[in-house]
Parts: C-alpha cells; sequence; structure tokens
C-alpha cells in the first residue's frame, strides 16, 4: 500500500460556531494515497467543496465551523494548526485550483508575477532563479510563448491558458496534494479534455495526490483511481473507479449514474411529413462596435444559418461557448433582432416584424432560459407569471389562472403552487414553472436556451423527460439548445453544430454523432469526457457497435 | 454547470410597496437613533405646546442673557428666548428634509425610469444629470435663492435640485441592470407590453434603493438648509430655523458659544438618526448589498 | 492612449455645455426683470441701465448667449457689478486660502480615510469595524461650521494652540501659514474622510469576497500581501472614484470653511457677491468650480486606465 497522504477522519463542519447548530458535514472520512486521483462526486449541497475548503483551511471564519473529527496531511493536523503553519503549508505541501479561471487570477496583476508570489512566499531563490523557475514550470503546464504570457495580464489570455496557469502556480513548488475543485467546468469541452490529460500527465510525473472535486460522471470516468460519492454532506460510498461504475452498491449511486445521458442517440423516431412551423434562411446577426475617432469593428456572432422544424420534432443546436447558438435562438424569438436573413414562423416572415406588429406572432413562440433562479421574478406569485403571458392575450384573469394551475399539474406541480413566491421552490421545480409559463400561450415551438444546463444530472434526467412528454401530448415542435452532447443524443431528432457562428453540419442525430463528416464534430465528440462508458447501463461502450 | 452553493441563508420576500420595519429597531445604536428622530419629530410637531416663548417676540431689554428660570437658554441678540426658537427652528429642517426626498425621489424616479429604457432620452438626460452634478450643490443652492428670494419654497427647490442627479442615476442603473435579467426578456417574450413591464417588473425593484436613497437625501437637506441660513442665503430669521439661530449668533460666539452649540447639537442627533436609519434600511432592504455580504 | 485623452475631453465640453446654459438661464429665467433682482428694490433707473446694459440684458435671449459665451472662450469673465473690477481679477487675488485647504485637506484625508477603511473591511463585523462606521456616519452627520467652532473653542480659545481665525499667505513664512490652515483643513477633512473611509471599507469588502483573494490565501502569503497586494489595487478604482466625486462636497466645504474661519478665500467672495447680488461673480464661481469638478474627474478616468489593465482606451 502506498502512502497516505490526506487522511479525513470522520470530519464535521457546522454551520456557525454552535455544536448542534446544521451540519454541512456530516462525519466523513476519506483517505487520498500519493499517486493516486481520488474523485469526490455529488451533486449541488453535497458538501464536496466544503471538505476541499475545510482541508486547505480557506473557510470562511465564523460562518463553517469544523467541530470534530481529524484531517491529517502526511500525518499532520491540519485543523488543529495555527495559522502560520497553514500558510506555510500551502503551496509547498498542499496547493488547489479553482473552477472559474475567469476570477481565480487577480485581474491587475500580470500573471508572470503572481506565480513569482508563490516563490517569494515560500523559498529562498533570488529574483533571476525565480523567474527561470517560473518560465521552466510554465512550459511543463504547456503554454506557448512562455516570455510574453509570463507578462500577461490574465484578461488577455483564454481560459484554458488562465487555468493552466493556475496549474503552474500550484505545483510550482511540488506539494504532495493537490486539491482540484470542478477545474474543468467552466471551460469548454475540448479544453477540458486537453486540462484533464496535463493533470494525469503531470501527476503520474511527480506522483501528487490529487483530491478531484466533480459532478461529472463523464470527468470521473476519464481521471478517477477511486471513487468517493457525497450527498448532503455524507459519504454515500467509497470504491475503485471500476467498482462504482459497474457494481454501485447504494441505491443513490444507481440512480446517479443512471441519470447520465448516454453519447448514444435514442432510436430514431419515424420522419414525418407535418407541416414545417420554424424556418431560418441564412439569419445573421453582426455586432458592430462602434467606437468614437475609431474603425467600427464587426463581429458576426451567427452567419448564415439555415433551420428547418418541423410540427412535433425536436431540433439541436450544439455548439462550445462562443459558437453563436445562443444569438441564432434569441434572434428567432426576436429578443434581439438579426442583421440578415429571415425567420419565418408558421409560414409567416417575422424577422422584419416592428414590435407593434410582431405582437400577434409572439405567442406561437416561446422560451425558456438557463438560470431557473434569475428568468422568474422573485416578487410575483408563479401563478401570475405563469397568467401573465394570457392575460396580455386579452384572456380574462380568472381564467388565465384556471389555466395556470392545469399547467402546474401538466408539469408535475401541485396546482397550490399558484399562490407561492419563486424562491419557495427548487431549481428543478422553477424549471418547470418556466416550462408552464412558456407552455401557457399554446405556442408552435418551444426554444430551450440551455435549459437544462443549470440543474443536477437527476433534476435534469427529471426536466428531459418532461419536455420529451409535452412533445408527445402537444405535439409542440422544439428547438434545443445545448453545449452537452450527452443531453442532444437523449432529445433530438436532429442536430445542427455550429462553431464561429456557423453552422458546420447538420442532419439526423443518430447520424450526425455516431459518424460525423466534420473534423470539428468528430473533435467535439472525441472530447466528450467519460465517451467509453454507458454509466446508464453500467458497462463501457461495446466498440462492436462502431 | 450545477455549480456547488453553500446552503443560501433563505432571503425574506418583501412584496412589492410594503417593506418591513423591523430594521428600525435591529440594534440598540439604531433604536436609539429611531426613538430621537421621533422624538424631534414630536417636538417639531408640538412646538406651539412646548416653547415657553413666542419665539419671534422681541425684548430688546433682554439681549442675550445667560440661562435662567425665565429663558432656560437665554435669550439672543434680539432679546429672544432661545429655547424657544430652537423648539420651533426644527420645523423647517424636517419639513425641509421630507419635502426635498419626496420631491427629489419623484422627480428622479421620472427621469430614471425613462433613460434607463429609451437610448435616445438616455444620452441627453444624462449629460443634463452630469451637469448638474458638476456644479457644487451649496454653490447652486445659494444661487438659486439669492436670485429668486429666500422663502421655505425658493429654499426647498434650491436644495432639491441638486439631489435629483444622483436619484435619477440610482434608478437609471436599477433599472438598466434589472432589464438585463431574464425574467424581463420572459415578460417581453410573452408579450408584455413596455409600459406593463416597467411597473411590474422594473419598478419593484427601485423601491429599496429608494427608500434608502431618500434618507440620504433627508439627511443632506437638513444639512443644505443649515448651511444655506449660516451663510445668509437661507430662510429669513423671523422665522427660526437652527441654521440661522447659528447664524446670528456667530457674531456672539465667543460670548455666548450656546447659541452655536444647541441648535448644532440637535441638528448633528436629528442629520445622525437619518443617517443611521438609511444604513439600517440599506442592511435591510437592498438585496444588492445583502448578496455583497452573503458572497464572501 | 492619446485617442482616449482626447475622447474623455470632447465628452466633457457637453458638460460644461449644460452648466453654462443652466447659469445663463437661472438670471433670466427667474420670474421677475433680471436688471430689478440684481439692482435690488431701492435702485434708481440709472443703476437698472447700467446693469442691463453690462450685462447685455436688452438684446435677445439667444444674441445675449452667444456674446456671453464667445467672451467666456476668450476669458471674459465679466466685471463685478458692485466694484467694477474684472471678476478674474477678483477671483485670482482670492484663490491662495482655498488651493491651500483644498489640497491639504485631501491630503490628510487620504492619509487617514484609506487606512481605516482597509483595516473596518478586514476586521469585519469586529468593534474597530463599527467604530470606524461610526466615526464615519458622525463626520457626514455634523454640520462642517458646527465641526468648525467645537475645534476652534477647543484649540484657539481653550488651548491657545493656533491664531482663532484668518489668513497668512505661504509667502510670509510657513510657520504663521500652517498655524492657521489647520484647523481649517482639520474641520474639511471630516466629511471627506467619513466618505473616502466608507468607499473604502465597501470596496474592500466587495474585492476580499473575490476568488482571486482566495486563490492568494490558498498560495499561503502573508495576510498584510494578500490585503495590500491583492485586495486594495483591486479596490482602488471605486476609491479614487469617490474622491473623484466627492470634489463636489469638499468646494462646498471650503465655501463654509472660509466663512468660519474667517478666510479671504473665494468661498468668501463668493459669499459675499451673493448677499450682494452681483451675479457676474456668481457666475464665474459656478462655472470656475464646475470647471475644476469636471477637470479632476477626468484625471481621474486617466487614472483608470494605468490601475486596471481591463479598462481599453
Amino acid at each position: 500500500m502506498k502512502n497516505i497522504i490526506l487522511d479525513i477522519d470522520k470530519l464535521v463542519v457546522g454551520l456557525g460556531k454552535n455544536p448542534s447548530g446544521q451540519r454541512i458535514i456530516d462525519g466523513v472520512s476519506l483517505q487520498v494515497h500519493e499517486s493516486e486521483t481520488l474523485c469526490v462526486v455529488g451533486e449541488s449541497g453535497s458538501g464536496k467543496s466544503v471538505t476541499s475548503l475545510t482541508v486547505m483551511g480557506l473557510l470562511q471564519k465564523g460562518a463553517l465551523v469544523p467541530s470534530s473529527g481529524s484531517v491529517k496531511l502526511v500525518r499532520e493536523e491540519l485543523l488543529t494548526a495555527t495559522d502560520k503553519r497553514l500558510r506555510q503549508l500551502r503551496a509547498t505541501r498542499m496547493a488547489m485550483i479553482f473552477q472559474e479561471p475567469m476570477t481565480a487570477l487577480n485581474p491587475v496583476v500580470p500573471v508572470g508575477r503572481q506565480i513569482d508570489e508563490v516563490l517569494r512566499a515560500h523559498t529562498d531563490l533570488d529574483a533571476r532563479a525565480r523567474r527561470q523557475k517560473i518560465l521552466a514550470m510554465m512550459e511543463h503546464v504547456r503554454l506557448p510563448d512562455v516570455e510574453r504570457i509570463f507578462a500577461s495580464y490574465p484578461h488577455r489570455l483564454s481560459g484554458g491558458q488562465r487555468q493552466r496557469i493556475m496549474i503552474a502556480m500550484a505545483l510550482v513548488l511540488e506539494p504532495k496534494l493537490l486539491i482540484a475543485d470542478e477545474p474543468t467546468t467552466a471551460l469548454d469541452v475540448t479544453t477540458q479534455k486537453q486540462i484533464l490529460t496535463l493533470i494525469r500527465d503531470l501527476q503520474r510525473d511527480h506522483g501528487t495526490a490529487v483530491l478531484f472535486i466533480t459532478h461529472d460522471m463523464g470527468v470521473v470516468a476519464e481521471i478517477a483511481d477511486r471513487v468517493a460519492v457525497m450527498r448532503h454532506g455524507r459519504l454515500v460510498e467509497t470504491g475503485t473507479l471500476d467498482s462504482i461504475l459497474r457494481t454501485p452498491t447504494m441505491e443513490y449511486t444507481r440512480n446517479l449514474l443512471s441519470s447520465v445521458p448516454s453519447l448514444v442517440p435514442r432510436a430514431a423516431r419515424a420522419e414525418t411529413n407535418e407541416p414545417v412551423v420554424l424556418e431560418a434562411n441564412e439569419l445573421g446577426k453582426v455586432y458592430r462596435e462602434r467606437s468614437f475617432l475609431g474603425k467600427a469593428r464587426e463581429v458576426a456572432a451567427a452567419k448564415d444559418v439555415t433551420l428547418t422544424l418541423r410540427k412535433g420534432r425536436t431540433l439541436g443546436i450544439v455548439g462550445e461557448s462562443g459558437s453563436g447558438k445562443s444569438t441564432v435562438a434569441r434572434c428567432i424569438v426576436r429578443l434581439i433582432d438579426p442583421t440578415s436573413g429571415g425567420v419565418r414562423l408558421a409560414g409567416r416572415e417575422i424577422s422584419e416584424l416592428s414590435r407593434r406588429l410582431l405582437q400577434p406572432h409572439r405567442k406561437k413562440i416561446q422560451i425558456i432560459f438557463q438560470d431557473p433562479y434569475r428568468s422568474l421574478n422573485p416578487r410575483v406569485t408563479v401563478g401570475e407569471t405563469i397568467a401573465e403571458g394570457p392575460i396580455n392575450y386579452g384572456m380574462p384573469r380568472a381564467e388565465a389562472l384556471a389555466k395556470a394551475r392545469d399547467l402546474l399539474e401538466l408539469v408535475d406541480l401541485p396546482a397550490d403552487a399558484v399562490s407561492r413566491y419563486p424562491h419557495q421552490f427548487s431549481g428543478g421545480q422553477r424549471q418547470r414553472i418556466a416550462i408552464a409559463r412558456a407552455l401557457a400561450l399554446d405556442p408552435d415551438v418551444l426554444v430551450a436556451d440551455e435549459a437544462v444546463s443549470a440543474l443536477d444530472v437527476s433534476v435534469q434526467a427529471q426536466v428531459l423527460e418532461l419536455l420529451d412528454e409535452i412533445q408527445q401530448r402537444l405535439g409542440i415542435a422544439l428547438l434545443f439548445i445545448t453545449h452537452d452532447l450527452r443531453v442532444a443524443a437523449q432529445i433530438c431528432d436532429d442536430v445542427a453544430v455550429m462553431q464561429h457562428g456557423r453552422i458546420v453540419e447538420q442532419g439526423p442525430a443518430a447520424q450526425v454523432l455516431t459518424n460525423p463528416q466534420q473534423d470539428y464534430t468528430r473533435a467535439l465528440l472525441e472530447a466528450a469526457p467519460g465517451r467509453g462508458w454507458d454509466f446508464a447501463n453500467f458497462r463501457p461502450v461495446e466498440v462492436a457497435a462502431e | 454547470m450545477a455549480i456547488e452553493t453553500l446552503p443560501q441563508p433563505s432571503i425574506p420576500v418583501t412584496t412589492p410597496f410594503r417593506p418591513r420595519l423591523g430594521f428600525l429597531t435591529a440594534t440598540p445604536i439604531i433604536a436609539t437613533a429611531t426613538v430621537c428622530l421621533a422624538l424631534i419629530i414630536a417636538m417639531a410637531i408640538a412646538a406651539p405646546l412646548l416653547a415657553p416663548h413666542d419665539p419671534q417676540l422681541l425684548a430688546p431689554a433682554q439681549r442675550l442673557k445667560p440661562s435662567s428660570a425665565q429663558f432656560l437658554l437665554g435669550t439672543d441678540a434680539y432679546g429672544r428666548d432661545v429655547l424657544s426658537r430652537i423648539i420651533y427652528g426644527g420645523r423647517i429642517s424636517l419639513l425641509i428634509g421630507l419635502g426635498a426626498a419626496v420631491f427629489s425621489i419623484g422627480i428622479g424616479l421620472v427621469i430614471g425610469l425613462v433613460s434607463g429604457f429609451f437610448k435616445w432620452v438616455d444620452a441627453v438626460m444624462m449629460r443634463v444629470m452630469d451637469g448638474l452634478m458638476a456644479i457644487p450643490s451649496i454653490l447652486l443652492a445659494i444661487a438659486v435663492v439669492s436670485l429668486s428670494g429666500a422663502s421655505l419654497m425658493t429654499v426647498l427647490v434650491a436644495i432639491t435640485i441638486p439631489e435629483i442627479p444622483r436619484v435619477a442615476r440610482l434608478v437609471r442603473s436599477v433599472v438598466l441592470s434589472a432589464r438585463e435579467e431574464p425574467y424581463v426578456e420572459a415578460a417581453i417574450s410573452v408579450g408584455t407590453s413596455l409600459p406593463k413591464i416597467m411597473w411590474r417588473h422594473l419598478m419593484p425593484n427601485t423601491v429599496a434603493p429608494l427608500i434608502v436613497q431618500g434618507t440620504y437625501v433627508c439627511a443632506s437637506a437638513i444639512l443644505t438648509e443649515a448651511i444655506l441660513s449660516f451663510l445668509g442665503a437661507g430662510i429669513s430669521p423671523e422665522t427660526p430655523t437652527w441654521g440661522n439661530i447659528m447664524a446670528e449668533g456667530r457674531a456672539y460666539f465667543q460670548v455666548k458659544p450656546s447659541l452655536i452649540f444647541w441648535p448644532g447639537l440637535l441638528l448633528s442627533i436629528a442629520i445622525l438618526s437619518v443617517n443611521l436609519i438609511g444604513d439600517a434600511a440599506r442592511d435591510a432592504l437592498d438585496p444588492r448589498m445583502k448578496q455583497r455580504e452573503a458572497g464572501k | 492612449m492619446l485617442g482616449y485623452l482626447l475622447r474623455r475631453i470632447l465628452a466633457a465640453i457637453p458638460v460644461m455645455g449644460v452648466v453654462a446654459l443652466f447659469v445663463f438661464l437661472l438670471l433670466r429665467l427667474t420670474p421677475g426683470d433680471p436688471a430689478a433682482i440684481l439692482a435690488g428694490d431701492n435702485a434708481t433707473p440709472e443703476q437698472l441701465e447700467r446693469i442691463r446694459t453690462s450685462l447685455g440684458l436688452n438684446e435677445p435671449l439667444y444674441t445675449q448667449f452667444f456674446t456671453w459665451i464667445g467672451k467666456l472662450l476668450q476669458g471674459d469673465l465679466g466685471v463685478s457689478l458692485i466694484s467694477n473690477v474684472p471678476v478674474l481679477k477678483m477671483i485670482s487675488q482670492r484663490v491662495e486660502p482655498s488651493i491651500s485647504i483644498a489640497l491639504s485637506t485631501i491630503i490628510l484625508a487620504i492619509l487617514v480615510a484609506v487606512p481605516l477603511g482597509v483595516i473596518a473591511a478586514w476586521k469585519h463585523g469586529t468593534w474597530v469595524d463599527r467604530f470606524v462606521m461610526g466615526l464615519s456616519v458622525v463626520g457626514f452627520s455634523v454640520p462642517v461650521f458646527v465641526i468648525g467652532y467645537v475645534l476652534i473653542q477647543i484649540f484657539a480659545i481653550e488651548l491657545r494652540w493656533v491664531p482663532v481665525q484668518g489668513f497668512r499667505s505661504i509667502m510670509a513664512g510657513f510657520g504663521p501659514f500652517f498655524e492657521r490652515i489647520i484647523l481649517p483643513t482639520c474641520t474639511l477633512s471630516f466629511i471627506y474622510v467619513a466618505l473616502i473611509a466608507r468607499m473604502t471599507r465597501a470596496a474592500m469588502l466587495d474585492v476580499l469576497g473575490e476568488d482571486y483573494v482566495r486563490t492568494a490565501r490558498a498560495k499561503g502569503i502573508s495576510e498584510t500581501g494578500v490585503l495590500l497586494r491583492h485586495a486594495l489595487r483591486n479596490a482602488a478604482v471605486p476609491v479614487i472614484t469617490v474622491i473623484g466625486t466627492g470634489f463636489a462636497l469638499l468646494i462646498s466645504g471650503v465655501v463654509v470653511t472660509e466663512s468660519v474661519f474667517n478666510l479671504p478665500g473665494i468661498g468668501r467672495l463668493t459669499v459675499d457677491a451673493v448677499l450682494a447680488r452681483d451675479y457676474p461673480v456668481i457666475q464665474a464661481m459656478i462655472l470656475l468650480t464646475s470647471l475644476i469638478y469636471v477637470t479632476v474627474n477626468l484625471l481621474i478616468d486617466v487614472a483608470y486606465t494605468l490601475l486596471d489593465p481591463r479598462i481599453r482606451y
């Protein structure tokens, strides 16, 4: 057995100093060995991030307090260590990288100096030796053009480059333990794959123990040696990667795995000859950055986008951030005005209608947004929110509220929810309310803009199921915008892949996602984490299927 | 992108126009401020009952008398009872504080809402607001008063004008950020008309910041009125205000400092109370502030 | 950079235009005959006529405006109605006391307020924090002249450390200058300290919640390093902003402080002009102080680009 680097034993972390207060972490025990990656996986509120911050001693003072248990780093107790000792240990024995590379670096200090601070705090090297060491480390994390990047401010770098800087900063003094808290969640899949490979390789070279926090089973399958599943501040089970993925013993783990959508597209539905309800013709959106005394810069967020959607079908638009998929969605529902091309809704051109003339057509197309916490007005009751649309189109109030009750039942919420406020509901429930609001106008087309991306996988699975059911019942057409190929594979009949504002490939989901014709689509599929596993069936994907 | 968050303390819902008043006694200091302000308001309202003498009664024989049983705080240079003048003086200060708060918020709200929604109005309006903000408020106020003569109304107008841009900018910024919220976009896509979006989805966001701003305007208006009077550009000394009692006391400062001390003390307590209540209101009502506190 | 500067200067022009228009219309739109307002109740017809010609009040409104603006642009601020001295000359004779107390106040206030704000934010929620916040509310609430008289009472009358009132030019030696400037400076600093300390604390609290501060702590650097190198540098932009917008407050404060301490500065000049309804002086002072305010804020905009590399120009 290899050396134990991190040993967490029966850790309890409570809210506030009161020992009988709510426990955020309740009796968690974990070990991480040398050269091993332990993935802690769990949904929101499972306490996985709090665990990692406890180890680093970075919990907000007074708000979250470890009350019992022990945390040992190479046999040294951390919970009782002085602030001074903890400062010494940070970066030298244990280091951490965070979720948001965009905000984790100080915006007003060049990145080289930020790494330099670690060396100045913990070593006696002179300026030249420090610089040598930093440049070497930056090359080690495979940054290009290190001299230039050394002197750059964070906002000049891409998300992937910033995360590499964070990794260089964390590993420059070769700590025994690296804690990575969702380090790839904010990155696009292709960048995510590179960062995961980098962490793997560095770990192999240096024998670092890695505590890797994530919510994504795909990432777990890529990087873990062992897995710990957490829920509500407790440990559900631990085991080797293989045993957790193949033979999970606990019900919760099984459910969690079953909720992960498969990358293999679902069985194709029969082609239909239903009428076309939505068409986009060479749709384009150009942003002009007007600048005084300078040339106007033009940025094409979307270009020549042509789509067709029939009644009762689902069309997915997939792509990485900045691909223009959301711009297309917002142009289609006319939240922004397209600069070229046309949108035909039920045979009627709507892209050039004025606000007033558009009004009767708005009700035919409705949208669901990504963030369920911000898409409902916190000061308006759920019933009023849902009834707002029908009332706008002349339905009497009482009738509209009755309709709101019916819709709430349709989305599996109790009808008495009408008189409650949004904050009384969970994220998944709020997304159901948003769906009910969109359905209240009996639209022909429903646009879902990353509508399940902010939800935990188990909730995500339920919402996807609901959307599918609603489509079956009402024959509604669905335009589904997502960055997640797994989700797209499970809900779409057709898929359009976007990159740099253009559609690079379009066709039936089964074809695009299993036999892609374009390099970019292929690269996206390659990068999808955990593509070798069929989580829901507890087995690897059969290679024979290809 | 399930972002793990710490359990959020549940945020109490405040329905649009019924903010909770519990914050007025949140801490002993704020409770003290609330009581002080209440006492000062009561004193001003009940001035005719409380004042032992007529504040305007001239008695040349009794000039600059020290404290005595008859005149508790002595008399001023015209032989008027200082205590009575101070009791009456609170009336003008509070009236101006309240008036300036109400008018600047009313006007600022309209300007801010309109600028927040219509770009072409915004461009013009914000330049005008910038211009008004560039003029130091005291200079603007004394210029207005010196030209139109010092009456309660002109002083109120002179004090209100410089406060309007601050309110308008606040409302505008709240509207601009609220506009970006997905729930406003959702309202647009269910066909809600512009006035209704403003009234239902944007206005409620401005209530809490405006209550807070209102208290600050009130405090600053009371202060400005006192300064105007002090500089000799305020309401004429026949009507006593804390500011003009002190202004008249300047000449006799070395002989009788209490002419400045007592009104100055009451003035300071009044402004301090209003400011403290404003801070408490901000902590209790302004959700942006709360997020900031919770974000740490 | 040059383009940015030019753009900022051009953006300041409409602001000054609004100020000029306001000042111009203030006199003309006040109900009643402007000349009569300025001359007072007992004016003779000759006096009224003299004021009318002096201000060009007999011309149509737009001619008046453009003639006036034209003169302004040539640096002609008009002539005092009372003393017949050119306004510009009157102002230039009286700027020294005002600039002296304004500058010393800014320096003193920043030196005191920024450390106070940083410490309050660092010790957030403790008695230190509450003390600083309490001090700042008091600073906001007690009128400048009340503070002034309290300080005079204590330091000039009771302790006799400094003269009660008056001003000596710095040319006459630093000692006499300093001893007359110190109390006004302290008086005026109160409100400015309150303002800056409050903003520093709020900005620091914001920044201390940022991810990069957590990163800095995770690096194991000292708490002072976290506070100064990471937090304060990022909090600088809002703090500098409030120093700029607070300038209007400072100018108002100068007017009052000069009256309290009997300093022969431009604040006194303004008050005297207001009491005498010497409108050319009043309008010149409003224009001048607004110009200072706009210029200071222009410089601060430029300072942003040095402090925050993300702000592009």
